[in-house]
C-alpha cells in the first residue's frame, strides 16, 4: 500500500516526510520534484516511473503526495489525501505551507496516527482530537485509565463516539446544504442541471443516541415502485456517514444511526429530476465588428418573494484583448478583472422575483491573430437560505434514548452554487 | 561508534540542548532535530543524545524520539540496542497508547539487532486485553515478515494472526486481513515462479467468509476496503454463494467514502460471474449505475480513478449506464485529465437518442482553448459518425462547420476524422471534397496532410485537378516526412490507375525521385513494387493498389477480452487506471520472459509488457533507487530489439492512458497498405516486405519472417489497437 508519504510546497521543498516502507530511500523525494514540480506539463495525478507510484493532490500550493510501489488501490490513496487535508484543517485551520511548517510535530503525529505500515486507520476527526492534542500529555496512572476509554472507542463498533456524553439542553440541528450543478446551452436549453446535498449534522446529545430520520424522498433506485405521495422528491443516489446503518437502509430505507458527537455530515445525495433554477440568467453578448462587445445580461430570482439571494457573483468573462469595460448595473457593483479577463458583477441581495439587468460595453485592441473568442461561460454564484433546489423536505428526527430526556431538533436549509452553475452564450 | 561533530556549527549546538538539564529546552531540540531531518539535512550524529531523551513520560516527546528512531536506526545499527530496553518497557505500560507506540515503532526499525527482541512483545501484544494494541500488533507482523519471514514462521505468528480474524472488534479484523493479504502477496511474489509449493499463507474459506462478512458491516471505512479485497478474492463454491456475498457487499454502494464504492463494484463484478439468477443480475447492474455516477461529484483525482473505472465497466456491460450520458458533459473549469476521459465515456455512451445533445456538446468543446481537448472532441465526432450510421451526415456538417473556422488544429484534426469516415462510408460524403482541397495551404502536420492526401488519391476520378494537388506534394516530395511521401506515392499511383491519360507525367516523376533520391528505404522499397507493378501487369496493379477495403469500425473494448476480465477483478486499483496488467509497472525486480508468455493467448500484449517493464527499469536504473534486484533484469534478446526507441516508459504511460482507436489508425498507416495490398494475389509475394517496416534493410522477400509475425499480420487490426 501507501510506501511514503510527502508534503512539498511549490517550489518542491520537502515540508514532510513520513516512509512506511522501506522500499525505497528518502530521495525519492527529488524524482518527485523533478518529475512534476518543476513540469510544468503534468496532465495526470498518477505518475508511474519505473515501479514506482507518484499519487498526488494539490490545495493551496501545497503538494500532498503518497508513493507506492505496489499496484495500489487508486481510489483509497486519493481518498486518504483528503482525509488527511480535511483533518488537517479541522486541526488548524488553515492548509497552507505556513501552517505546516508550524504544525509539523502535529502532523507527524496525525500521519502516524492515521496511517499504519501504509494501511489507513482510524481517521475520525472527533476520536484522533480525543488523544492527539496541540498540548503535550503526560503519561500517568489516571491517563492510563482515561486512554483504555479512548482506544476502546478507536477501535469500537461506534469509533466515532464516546460512550459518556453529557449536555444540560440536548440539541440537534440539521443543515440540508444543496450545491446545484447547471450547464445551459446558449440557446437556453438546460443541458445539465442537477443537485449535489448534503446533510451537515450537529449533534449535541446525551449519552447514546439512537436516531431516525426521515426525508420526504422516494429513491429511484427501484423504479418500479413509484407513486405514493406527490411532492416526494426523487434522489437518484444516497451516501452516508458510516454510522449509518447500510444494511437496514438497504432492507427497510430507513436512516437510523447513533450519530458522533458534534458535527459530521449524516449524509450525501443526488437529484436530477424536478430541479428548480433559483436564478435564470438571460444573457444578449453581440459581437460589434472586431472592436466591441455589447453585454446585456438579465438576473431574475426564481423563487417566492420572502425568501432573498445573498452574496450573488457573476462572473462574465470578455475577449482576451479586451482594453476597457464600460458597465451600468442598477443593482450591486460591477468591476472589471483584467487579469482574469472578466467582468465580476457583484450583487449582495436579490428579493425572490426582482429583476436585475447589467448592460456593458467591453472595447477591444485589435489583433494580428484572427482567433475566434472562444466564449467561456458565465459563472454563476449565489446562496438562497431557506430554500432547496430539489425539494427535499426534512420529515422527521426522532431521538431515542435511555434516560428519554427531552431533545430539541433545528432545521435549515441552503442552496448554493459555487463555480458550479454555468451559462454558455 | 559514530564519530562526534565538531565543537561549532547547529549540530553541536543541537547536542547541547539535547543533553540540557531543562526539559523544554530537550524538548525544543528534539523538534528543530526532526525539522532538520525532514529537509534532508544528517542529523544521524546526534543519535546518542536523542536517544538519552527516550525515556520520558511525555507521550509527544517520546513520539519524535521514536520518528527519529525510524529514520535512523539503520545507520546506527549498534546504538539502536540501547533503545532496545525502553521498547521492551513501553510494551507493557499500563497505557495501552504507550504499548501500541512502542510495538508500531519496533517494527518499522529495520535493524537485525532489534528483530530479535521484538518476538516476545509482539507475542505478548497480539494477546493483549485492548483491541488497539491488538490491531496494531497485527499490522507489527506484516513488518516482521518482510524483515524476516523465518522469524513469523518460526513463532507462529500466522497462525495467531489467522486465529484473530474471529477476534469480536471488527478493527482488529480489518488490520489482520490486511496484514494477512500483504503477508501473501509478498510469499507469493518472492516464490520462483515454477516452483510447485503452494504459498497459500492467506487462503479463505466459507468459515472466513462469514467472518469477513460480518466484520463488513462494523468496521471503519478503511477496513471494509481491506475486507473487500479479501472478498473479491475468495472462490465461491457455488451460485448460491455468490448471490449471497452480492447481497451482503451492495449496501456499502451507498458508503459515503468513494473507494469503499469502488471495492464493492469490484467484489461485485468478480462474483457476479457465478450468479445465474437473471433477475438478480439485472438487479445488481441497475444498483451499481447511481453510484457510479455519484462519484463524479467527489474530488477531480478521484473522479478520474471512478472515470477510468467506468470506462472499463462500460467495456464490459455497455447497458450499465445508457441514460446517463448528460453527467459526463464537461464543465468548463475540469482538469483536462478528467475532461478527456468524460469525452471517451461521451462517445460509449452515444446512440441514436441522444446525439444530438452529444453533437452540441462536442461542438462547443471545439472551440475552447486547450488544443488538445479540442483535438480529442474533434476525433470524437469522427468516432460518433463511424458508430452510429444514422448520425453521420450530421457528424460531417459539425466537421464542415468546424472546417470554416479556419483555425489551423481545427481544420487539421477534422480533415484527419474526414478521412474515416471516407472509410467508413466510402463514396457518400464527396460532396465536401472540395471544401477539404480548399484547405490545403492550412495542412502543416503529417498526419493531416497524409489523411488529406489519401482522400485525393482514393477519390481521383471524382476530382478533376487531382494532378495539380497531388503535384503540389510530388513537388516538395524530398522535404516532406516519410509517412507522406509513402502516401503521396500511393495516390499518386491511385490516380494514374484512374486516369492513366493525364498523370503519365506525375507517376513518372514521383517514381524517379521516390527511388533515386529518397532516403528512406520504406518510401524506396514500395515505389520498387509499385514501378514493377505497373510495368508487367497493370492488371494486377489494379487489382491491388484498387481493391476493394473493409470498413472500418470503433472496437467497442481497448483491451482484449481476456485482460478486461483481469482488470474487472483489480476495480480501482493502480492497473484499471491504466488500463494495463499489473506486472507492466510494478514488475518485481524483472518479470522473466517465459513467465509472460504462458500468458500464451496474448502474444502482443505479452510484448508490449515486456517493452514496459524492460524501459521501466532502464527508468528505474536511471533513477538510481538503489533497488538492486533492478540490475539483474537486464532485457532478454528479445524484448531488448523490441523496444521502441521513443517511447520511455513515462511517456509510454502518459500518452498510453487514452486509449484511441482513431490515433492508432492513423499511426498503424502501413499496416492498412499491407490490407490493401494483401488483398491481391500477390499477397504472399509482398508481405514480407509489408511486415518488416520495422526492420528496413530486409529488402524484397528475403528472409521469411519470423513465425510469430503471419499470425499478428493476419488480423492486424485487432492486435494493433490491443497494444494501446
Amino acid at each position: 500500500m501507501i510506501s511514503a508519504f510527502f508534503i512539498f510546497n511549490q517550489k518542491g521543498e520537502v515540508l514532510i516526510s513520513r516512509l512506511y516502507r522501506t522500499d525505497f530511500k528518502r530521495s525519492i523525494a527529488d524524482v518527485f520534484r523533478i518529475q512534476v514540480v518543476s513540469n510544468s506539463d503534468v496532465r495526470s495525478p498518477i505518475i508511474t516511473l519505473g515501479s514506482t507510484s507518484f499519487f498526488h493532490v494539490r490545495v493551496n500550493n501545497l503538494y500532498i503526495v503518497c508513493v507506492t510501489k505496489t499496484n495500489a488501490n487508486a481510489a483509497l490513496v486519493f481518498e486518504f489525501c483528503y482525509r488527511f487535508i480535511s483533518i488537517a484543517k479541522s486541526y488548524f485551520g488553515k492548509v497552507d505551507e505556513e501552517s505546516v511548517k508550524n504544525n509539523f510535530v502535529l502532523i507527524y503525529e496525525l500521519i502516524d496516527e492515521i496511517s499504519d505500515y501504509g494501511y489507513p486507520q482510524n481517521s475520525e476527526i472527533d476520536t484522533l482530537k480525543s488523544y492527539i492534542t496541540t498540548e503535550s500529555v503526560i503519561s500517568s496512572a489516571i491517563a492510563a485509565e482515561e486512554s483504555s476509554k479512548i482506544t476502546t472507542q478507536a477501535t469500537g463498533a461506534t469509533s466515532w463516539r464516546r460512550g459518556d456524553v453529557k449536555y444540560k439542553k440536548n440539541e440537534a440541528f440539521v443543515d440540508v446544504v444543496e450545491t446545484v450543478n447547471l450547464s445551459m446551452s446558449a440557446k437556453g436549453t438546460v443541458l445539465r442541471a442537477d443537485v449535489d446535498g448534503h446533510i451537515q449534522m450537529r449533534a449535541y446529545l446525551s449519552g447514546t443516541p439512537e436516531c431516525k430520520f426521515g426525508l420526504n424522498d422516494k429513491l429511484v433506485i427501484d423504479k418500479n415502485s413509484q407513486g405514493g405521495a406527490s411532492d416526494a422528491v426523487e434522489l437518484d443516489d444516497c451516501r452516508f456517514h458510516q454510522c449509518v446503518r447500510l444494511n437496514e437502509f438497504d432492507t427497510s430505507r430507513t436512516i437510523s444511526f447513533i450519530p458522533p458527537d458534534g458535527e459530521f455530515e449524516l449524509m450525501r445525495y443526488r437529484s436530477t429530476s424536478n430541479v428548480k433554477l433559483p436564478l435564470r440568467v438571460i444573457p444578449t453578448v453581440n459581437e460589434i465588428g472586431t472592436t466591441q462587445v455589447s453585454y446585456n445580461i438579465a438576473v431574475k430570482a426564481n423563487f417566492g418573494t420572502k425568501l432573498s439571494a445573498t452574496n450573488v457573483v457573476l462572473r462574465i468573462p470578455t475577449p482576451l484583448n479586451t482594453t476597457g469595460v464600460d458597465c451600468k448595473v442598477a443593482n450591486g457593483k460591477a468591476k472589471y478583472v483584467p487579469a482574469e479577463n472578466v467582468v465580476v458583477w457583484k450583487i449582495p441581495r436579490i428579493q425572490g422575483g426582482q429583476e436585475c439587468t447589467f448592460n456593458a460595453t467591453a472595447g477591444l485592441t485589435s489583433t494580428t491573430t484572427r482567433q475566434v473568442w472562444a466564449r467561456p461561460p458565465i459563472d454563476v454564484d449565489f446562496e438562497v437560505l431557506m430554500l432547496t433546489a430539489s425539494g427535499l423536505i426534512v420529515r422527521f428526527l426522532k431521538v431515542f434514548e435511555k434516560s428519554n430526556y427531552h431533545s430539541i431538533k433545528w432545521v435549515r436549509y441552503l442552496t448554493k452554487a459555487s463555480g458550479s452553475y454555468q451559462i454558455r452564450f | 561508534m559514530s564519530i562526534r561533530a565538531p565543537r561549532k556549527g547547529e549540530n553541536y549546538e543541537l547536542s547541547v540542548d539535547l543533553n540540557s538539564e531543562y526539559r523544554d529546552k530537550r524538548k525544543d531540540a528534539i523538534k528543530r532535530v526532526i525539522a532538520s531531518m525532514t529537509v534532508g539535512k544528517d542529523v544521524s550524529g546526534l543519535f546518542p543524545d536523542v536517544l538519552k531523551n527516550m525515556q520520558t513520560d511525555d507521550l509527544e516527546q517520546k513520539k519524535l524520539v521514536y520518528l527519529y528512531l525510524m529514520n535512523y536506526a539503520k545507520t546506527q545499527p549498534e546504538l539502536v540496542i540501547l533503545a532496545v530496553n525502553t521498547f521492551v518497557k513501553d510494551s507493557e505500560d499500563p497505557n495501552p497508547l504507550v504499548r501500541a507506540l512502542a510495538i508500531r515503532t519496533m517494527g518499522c526499525l529495520r535493524a537485525e539487532k532489534i528483530i530479535d527482541y521484538l518476538c516476545d512483545p509482539l507475542q505478548r501484544a497480539l494477546r493483549d486485553d485492548n483491541p488497539y494494541v491488538r490491531k496494531t500488533a497485527a499490522l507489527c507482523v506484516a513488518k516482521l515478515y518482510d524483515l524476516k519471514p523465518e522469524l513469523v514462521i518460526e513463532n507462529g505468528f500466522l497462525d495467531q494472526l489467522r486465529d484473530m480474524i474471529s477476534d469480536s472488534n471488527p478493527m482488529v479484523v480489518a488490520n489482520t486481513v490486511a496484514a494477512l493479504t500483504d503477508i501473501h502477496i509478498s510469499a507469493t511474489s518472492n516464490q520462483p515462479s515454477d516452483s510447485t509449493s503452494d504459498p497459500a499463507v492467506f487462503s479463505i474459506t466459507s468459515a472466513i467468509l462469514n467472518k469477513l462478512l460480518i466484520a463488513l458491516n462494523e468496521c471503519s471505512e478503511w477496513g471494509r476496503v481491506a475486507i473487500l479485497n479479501a472478498l473479491a478474492r475468495y472462490e465461491a463454491q457455488d451460485d448460491k454463494e455468490s448471490e449471497h456475498i452480492c447481497e451482503r457487499v451492495v449496501p456499502q454502494f451507498q458508503h459515503v467514502n468513494g473507494s469503499v464504492v469502488l471495492a464493492a463494484m469490484k467484489v461485485i463484478m468478480i462474483h457476479i460471474r457465478n450468479v445465474r439468477r437473471d433477475d438478480l443480475v439485472k438487479q445488481l447492474i441497475r444498483k451499481m449505475a447511481p453510484p457510479l455516477v455519484t462519484l463524479l461529484s467527489s474530488p477531480p483525482e478521484v473522479q478520474w480513478v471512478a472515470l477510468r473505472n467506468i470506462n472499463l465497466l462500460l467495456q464490459k456491460r455497455s447497458d450499465l449506464l445508457s441514460n446517463e450520458m448528460r453527467v459526463f458533459f464537461c464543465k468548463y473549469n475540469d482538469p483536462l485529465y478528467v475532461k478527456i476521459e468524460k469525452l471517451d465515456i461521451m462517445v460509449r455512451l452515444a446512440s441514436d437518442n441522444n446525439v444530438d445533445a452529444l453533437l452540441s456538446e462536442l461542438k462547443e468543446y471545439s472551440s475552447e482553448v486547450d488544443v488538445d481537448f479540442v483535438r480529442k472532441s474533434i476525433k470524437a465526432i469522427g468516432q460518433t459518425a463511424i458508430s452510429i450510421e444514422s448520425a453521420a451526415e450530421r457528424c460531417v456538417n459539425v466537421l464542415l462547420e468546424l472546417i470554416n473556422t479556419r483555425v489551423s488544429y481545427v481544420v487539421q484534426e477534422a480533415v484527419v476524422v474526414m478521412k474515416d469516415i471516407f472509410r467508413k462510408y466510402p463514396s457518400t460524403y464527396e460532396g465536401v471534397i472540395p471544401t477539404l482541397c480548399a484547405n490545403l495551404e492550412e495542412l502543416d502536420e503529417p498526419e493531416a496532410k497524409t489523411s488529406l492526401i489519401w482522400i485525393i488519391g482514393e477519390y481521383a476520378d471524382k476530382i478533376d485537378n487531382a494532378d495539380e494537388l497531388l503535384g503540389i506534394f510530388v513537388d516538395s516530395f524530398i522535404e516532406e516526412s516519410y509517412q507522406v511521401q509513402l502516401q503521396t506515392l500511393t495516390a499518386v499511383v491511385k490516380l494514374f490507375l484512374k486516369k492513366p491519360d493525364s498523370s503519365q507525367g506525375v507517376v513518372q516523376r514521383v517514381l524517379n525521385t521516390a527511388t533515386k533520391d529518397c532516403d528512406s528505404p520504406d518510401v524506396r522499397d514500395r515505389a520498387y513494387i509499385y514501378w514493377r507493378l505497373l510495368s508487367t501487369d497493370p492488371g494486377a496493379a489494379k487489382a491491388v493498389v484498387l481493391a476493394h477495403r473493409p470498413p472500418i469500425s470503433i472496437p467497442r473494448t481497448t483491451v482484449s477480452p481476456a485482460l478486461l476480465e483481469e482488470l474487472l477483478g483489480e476495480i480501482s486499483s493502480l492497473a484499471s487506471v491504466y488500463h494495463k496488467p499489473a506486472q507492466t509497472f510494478v514488475g518485481h525486480g524483472r518479470v522473466g520472459a517465459d513467465s509472460v508468455q504462458r500468458k500464451g493467448s496474448e502474444i502482443s500484449d505479452a510484448q508490449k509488457a515486456l517493452q514496459t517493464v524492460v524501459a521501466g527499469q532502464q527508468a528505474e536504473n536511471l533513477l538510481d533507487f538503489g533497488d538492486d534486484s533492478a540490475q539483474d533484469g537486464q532485457p532478454s534478446g528479445l524484448a531488448a530489439t523490441q523496444i521502441l526507441p521513443s517511447t520511455p516508459a513515462a511517456a509510454n504511460f502518459l500518452s498510453g492512458t487514452s486509449a484511441n482507436p482513431l490515433d492508432d489508425l492513423v499511426s498503424i498507416f502501413g499496416g492498412m497498405e499491407t490490407m490493401e495490398t494483401g488483398a491481391g494475389s500477390l499477397s504472399t509475394a509482398l508481405s514480407p516486405t509489408t511486415t518488416t517496416m520495422s526492420s528496413p534493410f530486409e529488402g524484397f522477400g528475403g528472409s521469411p519472417a519470423p513465425s510469430s509475425q503471419p499470425a499478428q499480420n493476419a488480423q492486424p487490426q485487432e492486435d494493433l489497437l490491443g497494444l494501446f
